[in-house]
């Protein structure tokens, strides 16, 4: 066995939590935590939010994001361990033989500086390289990470180019000072899934031509199963599972790691379309005020009562912007809406009471989406009264009902928003669309902003829902996989048209044109080798052509 | 066209236009104080004869309109008018006050707004530990104090007791830029301490808003050093906000000095005010608060420009 490389014993870290109306106090977020990465080697680590994941990425090299401590234990990188390291020596360390690179590269890179002087800024400042070979040898990176025009890219400001090259540009700067090993937080969880894709790609054989080692930041398995040698799976700051990468994916021992590899298995069979669809949008074309192009062409689109129809696409497809218009948000330039039987005022204004009632939205950001001086019985209570004139015990008898429905019980009602979790948080957003008795709901991107296992649930209490009160979902959503779980139809969307629509498995089966069929390659899957098909396929594909 | 190109031109237009409401705003102010200029002039004992003989030389007699449009021509033609006091020409017995003025305010701001900014990246730099505390202290304490007071109690101690400087800070033709340079030192002194510690308060905060950000963990992560960090990262970014407060405080110390040039006896502009309010003479009045107003206007104008320019997004757009 060759010299480890980062060598993390009994790793704890603790933070200073500041909790509403206590006093602010100490906990653990990690507990414990070894393993061992080899030069050259990838470490996946993989968990939910909370797990603790980013701060063992970050301990190692000794950093502790906002009041984040690291409280025991050894992190040894190159022999020697950089927590009883003077800070002069952890700085040459830092950004000299271990490198960051962030989930978000358009929050990590300086507005106000080019991006070749911050790629570049690191090996310069620890005097691994001159300023002309540092910013020769990033042009040589931002060739390989395949970013357009690599001669002169690095001359551009970071809001110049576009989020996938940013993070590729992220990539170089970690890679700029030859390091020994790159911590990869999430990324490309921010990004498309066809630029994910993309990016994946590049980071890989980066790695594999530059010979880093690498701990790699994730919640998503399939994602890690595709880079990785090994995983570790961690929970609320606990080892759960340590092993090599086929272990983990084809023999995983512990129930937590079953669960992850096997979410997203949710079976739904698609319904048939039924005579009357309970929305129809006709021609619909739109573009926002004072702009001069359109952002949705000639839409047409059914839902039918009781059913779901997905609507897919990647940012900028226009998919949010059809949710707009369908509210009476944004008043379409051309087309109509027909709802439940009848014409819908095009403008929010024009909509009757009725109107209003029947066609109900949740949001992606539950937190956001809720008043957080309210209580959750107020919340889901509102609703209640404003359509309804329920009061008093009616309406807490009917609060208690919403609640049970979404799974949780009497005891929340005096709860604020603060005090849920981002799945319950959600929940409580699904009563209070519910508690209007909707014909339809249009889901925004609901489970995007969850971790998988909790994304999950609420699908299941979705589609539950969708048999007991025979609600239609307009389901909004970048993610195939929540696509493919719950859809009824599903129409593709791409640059502000419907390239594709029809029954689930209609649409999802082949002939397919090149979006669809490019979309549905990108989205990763949960097996080894996954991603060297892909990159073969598409050699083999664009040789063809 | 350039979109920053664009917005700095609407920001020029929109001072040009606020400047002449302003100058309506003047005109109409000192026209509906009771009496007029005649009655100034001859006093309590005038005859209405007199009274009316000198409206009509004056042209008081005409409309208000009229009287406003014929005042602003001859501003903009650098006709501002005469003295009824002196009789002397308004522009030149001010642009002598004035340039005083922005000589006083321009050694103020040269020795302030540099050390202000200083103070601010150590207040950053050793954030809520005794440097932090000591700077906000002592400047929050300067700036609590009236300015007038400061003045007598430097003069008292510095200019009395050590004799370093001299009390009055009368400035004539004919003195070196050093004489100069020494008789203003109190002064000058005065007004740092009252504009540094609002400066250097938006400095702090403003680069401890932008210590928030991820570019600032990526920079940590980099291993550089705290200041590299807050000089090169932090603080391109928080140009805007910081020199918002510069221009305010410039404009202060242009607009705001009547009570040390008074205390110092100093020959600027806010002597000349006090003293033609005094006489009522209102012709300088207007000219004055004409002058002030533009200089206000002027400096918030940059400033304006400057966060527009210093926006690397609308330097560079896509």
């Amino acid at each position: 066995m060759s010299e480890s490389l980062l060598k993390v014993r009994d790793l704890k870290i603790g933070a200073t939590v500041y909790p509403p109306g206590e006093k602010p106090h100490d906990i653990e977020i990690v507990h414990g935590v070894s393993f061992d990465l080899e030069k050259g080697k990838v470490l996946g680590l993989i968990g939910e939010s909370g797990a603790g994941k980013s701060t063992i990425g970050l301990a190692s090299m000794a950093y502790g994001r906002g009041g984040v401590e690291i409280t025991g234990g050894e992190v040894w990188v190159n022999g020697r361990d950089i927590l009883k390291t003077p800070l002069q020596d952890v700085r040459s360390l830092r950004g000299g033989e271990v490198t960051y690179v962030s989930q978000s590269a358009a929050a990590s890179f300086n507005p106000a500086k080019k991006i070749m002087d911050q790629v570049i800024e690191a090996s310069v400042r620890h005097g691994k390289f001159s300023r002309k070979d540092a910013e020769a040898r990033a042009i040589e990176l931002f060739a390989r990470l395949g970013l357009p025009d690599p001669e002169t890219i690095g001359n551009r400001y970071p809001h110049q180019v576009s989020g996938g090259q940013l993070q590729r540009c992220m990539t170089a700067l970690a890679l700029c000072p030859e390091p020994d090993l790159v911590v990869f937080d999430e990324p490309t969880t921010a990004l498309d899934v066809t630029t994910q894709i993309e990016v994946l790609m590049a980071i890989k054989e980066a790695i594999r031509d530059t010979g880093v080692a690498a701990l790699y930041i994730t919640h998503d398995l399939a994602v890690v199963a595709q880079v990785s040698d090994d995983i570790l799976v961690l929970k609320m700051g606990d080892m759960v599972e340590y092993g090599s990468v086929d272990q983990i994916i084809n023999a995983p021992r512990e129930e937590y790691t079953r669960a992850l590899v096997s979410v997203r298995s949710i079976d739904h069979k698609e319904k048939e379309p039924t005579s009357e669809p309970v929305l129809k949008v006709e021609n619909i074309t739109a573009r926002y005020r004072g702009t001069n192009f359109d952002v949705l062409h000639d839409v047409n689109v059914e839902l039918h009562p009781g059913q779901t129809l997905a609507v897919v696409g990647e940012s900028g497809s226009g998919k949010s912007t059809l949710a707009r218009v369908i509210t009476g948000l944004l008043p379409p330039k051309e087309g109509s809406i027909h709802f439940a039987g009848r014409d819908l005022s095009a403008a929010l204004g024009g909509r009757s009471r009725e109107d209003l009632r029947e066609l109900q939205m949740i949001y992606q950001m539950a937190d956001v989406a809720m008043n957080p001086r309210q209580t959750v019985g107020t919340i889901i209570g509102r609703p209640l009264e404003f359509y309804f004139g329920l009061r008093g015990a009616q309406k807490r008898k009917r609060i208690v009902e919403l609640l049970d429905e979404i799974e949780m019980g009497i005891e929340f009602i005096d709860r604020y928003p603060a005090e849920l979790s981002g799945g319950q948080k959600q929940r409580v957003c699904i009563a209070r669309a519910l508690a209007a008795k909707p014909k339809m709901i249009i889901c925004d991107e609901v489970t995007s902003a969850l971790d998988p296992l909790v994304a999950d649930g609420i699908l299941k209490l979705l589609l539950n829902l969708q048999k007991i009160e025979d609600v239609a979902y307009l389901f909004i959503t970048h993610d195939l996989a929540t696509v493919k779980a719950i859809a009824d139809s599903i129409a593709v969307m791409y640059q502000g048209e419907v390239v594709r629509y029809g029954g689930k498995t209609e649409v999802l089966s082949p002939p397919f044109d090149d979006y669809t069929d490019l979309l549905l390659s990108s989205v990763p899957e949960m097996k080894l080798g996954w991603l060297e098909e892909v990159i073969a396929n598409r050699k083999m594909e664009s040789a063809g052509n | 066209m350039h979109v920053a190109l664009k917005l700095v031109s609407q920001r020029l237009a929109l001072g040009l236009l606020l400047l002449f409401m302003v100058s309506a705003l003047i005109f109409a102010g000192t026209n509906i104080l009771p009496g007029d200029v005649a009655q100034s002039i001859l006093g309590q004992s005038a005859t209405p004869e007199a009274l009316a003989n000198l409206r009509e030389e004056l042209g008081l007699n005409e409309p208000a309109l009229n009287r406003y449009f014929s005042w602003l021509g001859g501003v903009l033609q650098g006709d501002l008018g005469t003295a009824l006091t002196s009789g002397q020409d308004i522009a030149e017995s001010m642009g002598k006050r004035l340039s005083n003025t922005l000589f006083l305010a321009m050694w103020a701001a040269i020795i302030s707004v540099p050390l202000a900014v200083f103070l601010g990246l150590v207040a950053v730099r050793f954030r809520d530990r005794w440097p932090d505390k000591l700077i906000s202290g002592v400047t929050l304490a300067s700036i609590s104090i009236p300015e007038f007071l400061i003045g007598y109690v430097l003069m008292y101690f510095i200019g009395v007791k050590l004799g370093w400087a001299p009390t009055v800070a009368t400035i004539y033709d004919g003195m070196s830029l050093g004489e100069k340079l020494q008789t203003i030192a109190l002064p000058v002194a005065v007004l740092t301490l009252v504009v540094l510690a609002h400066m250097m308060r938006m400095t702090r905060a403003a680069i401890l808003n932008v210590m928030q950000s991820a570019y600032i963990e990526t920079a940590e992560l980099k291993g550089l050093t705290m200041f590299l960090i807050i000089w090169k990262h932090a603080f391109p970014n928080s140009i805007a906000p910081i020199v918002n407060v510069v221009m305010l405080n410039l404009a202060y110390l242009v607009v705001g000095v009547v009570v040390i040039e008074v205390v110092f006896t100093y020959p600027g502009m806010g002597q000349y005010l006090v003293d033609h309010v005094s006489k009522r003479d209102l012709p300088v009045v207007q000219a004055s608060g004409l002058v002030f107003a533009a200089v206000y206007i002027g400096l918030n104008m940059v400033a304006d420009i400057v966060a527009i320019l210093s926006n690397p997004r609308l330097r560079h757009p896509k």
